[in-house]
């Protein structure tokens, strides 16, 4: 595989009121979703999420934690706000994770496409922000992964991988490239430790809060690699890897690059293409000291003994999947990887001079590159609050009042994905990917579907006394190439049904 | 797509950079381009910085 695979991304979103710390943030995440929801005419019971097949308990490895899948009747739990729980005609889900509004992007095929359906998300949390303000004060949503105070809050990544790489080399050959990768897409945060108790900069806002090498928690005891097995398709073929030490990017070129270049390395992971044992030492404790380093001169150890800076790693890990690449493409390479691997190259090469070359391009730099303005401007140290506020407000969704939003808009940083594009994908699905499928039933039938999930519509037909379950565990199949007409054809819910059951019967 | 900027894959020393290797007048650009964010930030940046940042507590998610 090429840097093209089925991917996502998941992020829930801090959330506050202005002058008002006491907030209860479920009820407050309720409205942001509701709120979103009524704004596109769904209501709270319609299009609600179909449980069935969730079992977040699974682990990779091997075994269960012993807990059973969620109960279908969840999904007639409505009622409570703080249980809203809707999908998007744009195939995403947009519901409450715990106390925080959480946008889980449609299923994407393409980098590119994953940053178009991520700033989608923030879009659609800032059209809720918009709604909400018009009561005073309103709520504020920051698209960041730590208050400073000792919380963090997950910006995950999914991938979808073959079901036949051993899960061992995932751990061992993904471990060293997650330990550096922040170099290249973190988002910079003010403060060292999980409540800050040191004044600094560091890299990643992640980080600090990683206190194992693997493992299936999320929320504590949070590991570098998730061992989450929960496919949402076709089992015995898939694996979604689950990423969750990531940062939230407001910086096109980050998130891009983030996403393409995990990719390929699993692609080379599944190929077993890797000569070479990049092993690091002390992983966990590793990471958090280059996340500290914004300097990126420290050098980190290798198993091997070898001592050397985290870009040196990073352009090595380039080099070996730019030579995958060529060697099992050549000329016939994908756009996307082309463009993967030209702004990885780019924003190593700016990373490996003076890091402050990369301010177009990387997140931590661009806010850096602020942070130090103001300390040149107005003799600041770094325990300053002015500087704690600009961090914090940096991920303030609204278009005026967050920074990155007024960087982007003023041509600061580079803009691989215009606003209008990812507008446009608040409502549209991408259209390779099942997503298409989910979304469409939801913009044609939005009074028959009942329920969806990743691999599932359901939906009510009129006359029949039960609900008909649609699966779609085949996340490449249900793309407009293959249903499209279909769908368009159909008058009803019921004439949708018969083409589909047709069809069926006609690949059999 | 239209109207977007395609970049060029992976590094060619041999051949002219699109963009041009920032020198010293580039640096004073820079330098002037910082101070006008600054401007632009201290126009929107919450007034009561230290109220702002204690208020801002965030439950811990996943």
């Amino acid at each position: 595989m090429s840097v093209r695979r089925v991917m996502g991304i998941e992020t829930e979103y801090g959330i506050s009121v202005p002058g008002q710390p006491g907030a209860n943030p479920m009820v407050l995440s309720g409205d942001v979703v509701t709120t979103y929801a009524a704004s596109r005419g769904i209501r709270p019971a319609q299009a609600s999420w179909d449980y069935a097949d969730e079992a977040p308990l699974r682990d990779a490895r091997g075994f269960d934690m012993g807990r059973g899948v969620a109960h279908p009747s969840q999904l007639t739990d409505v009622e409570d706000p703080t249980m809203a729980n809707v999908v998007l005609t744009n195939g995403a889900r947009l519901y409450v994770d715990h106390a925080h509004p959480e946008y889980s992007s449609p299923e994407v095929t393409t980098p590119r496409d994953a940053v178009v359906w991520d700033k989608a998300g923030e879009l659609v949390m800032r059209e809720a922000v918009q709604r909400l303000a018009t009561v005073p004060p309103g709520v504020n949503l920051y698209k960041n992964n730590t208050d400073g105070k000792g919380a963090s809050y997950g910006t995950h990544e999914n991938y979808l991988m073959s079901r036949r790489t051993p899960f061992a080399r995932i751990i061992a050959q993904l471990t060293p490239f997650f330990v550096v990768r922040q170099v290249m897409c973190g988002s910079g945060r003010v403060g060292i430790g999980v409540d800050s108790r040191t004044t600094g900069y560091q890299i990643a806002q992640r980080s600090d809060f990683f206190e194992a090498e693997v493992g299936l928690e999320t929320t504590l005891k949070r590991p570098i690699i998730n061992t989450r097995d929960e496919p949402h398709a076709v089992a015995d073929l898939y694996r979604r890897l689950h990423v969750i030490l990531g940062d939230a990017n407001h910086c096109d070129v980050a998130n891009l690059v983030k996403m393409g270049s995990t990719s390929l390395v699993l692609a080379m992971i599944e190929d077993d293409a890797f000569t070479q044992d990049l092993g690091v030492r002390a992983p966990v404790k590793t990471l958090q000291a280059v996340s500290h380093d914004p300097t990126l001169r420290s050098t980190i150890e290798l198993t091997d003994g070898r001592s050397i800076r985290p870009v040196e790693l990073l352009r090595t890990f380039h080099e070996l999947a730019a030579a995958y690449v060529d060697d099992k493409w050549g000329s016939d390479v994908d756009e996307s990887t082309v463009e993967v691997l030209g702004w990885w190259d780019r924003v190593l090469t700016a990373l490996e001079g003076d890091p402050m070359d990369a301010r177009r391009w990387v997140d931590w730099v661009a806010k850096l590159s602020v942070l130090e303005g103001y300390r040149e401007r107005d003799s600041l140290g770094w325990g300053d609050p002015r500087l704690k506020a600009v961090d914090i407000q940096w991920s303030d969704v609204r278009a005026d009042r967050g920074l990155a939003n007024r960087m982007a808009a003023t041509d600061r940083v580079e803009v691989l994905v215009p606003e209008a594009e990812a507008a446009a994908a608040m409502d549209a699905a991408p259209e390779d990917t099942r997503a298409w499928f989910r979304g469409a039933c939801l913009r044609k039938f939005p009074d028959s579907v009942v329920a969806a999930s990743w691999d599932s519509v359901v939906v009510e037909v009129p006359g029949e006394r039960s609900l008909q379950r649609i699966p779609i565990l085949e996340p490449l199949r249900g793309t407009k190439d293959a249903v499209g007409d279909l769908v368009d054809g159909a008058s009803d819910i019921r004439s949708l049904l018969e083409s589909l059951a047709a069809a069926d019967r006609g690949s059999d | 797509m239209a109207g977007q900027e395609q970049i060029k894959p992976g590094r060619r020393d041999d051949g002219p950079d699109d963009t041009p290797a920032p020198a010293a007048p580039a640096a004073q650009v820079a330098d002037t381009d910082i101070d006008d964010i600054l401007d632009e930030i201290d126009g929107v940046l919450e007034t009561n910085a230290e109220e702002f940042v204690r208020g801002f507590v965030q439950k811990g998610g996943q």
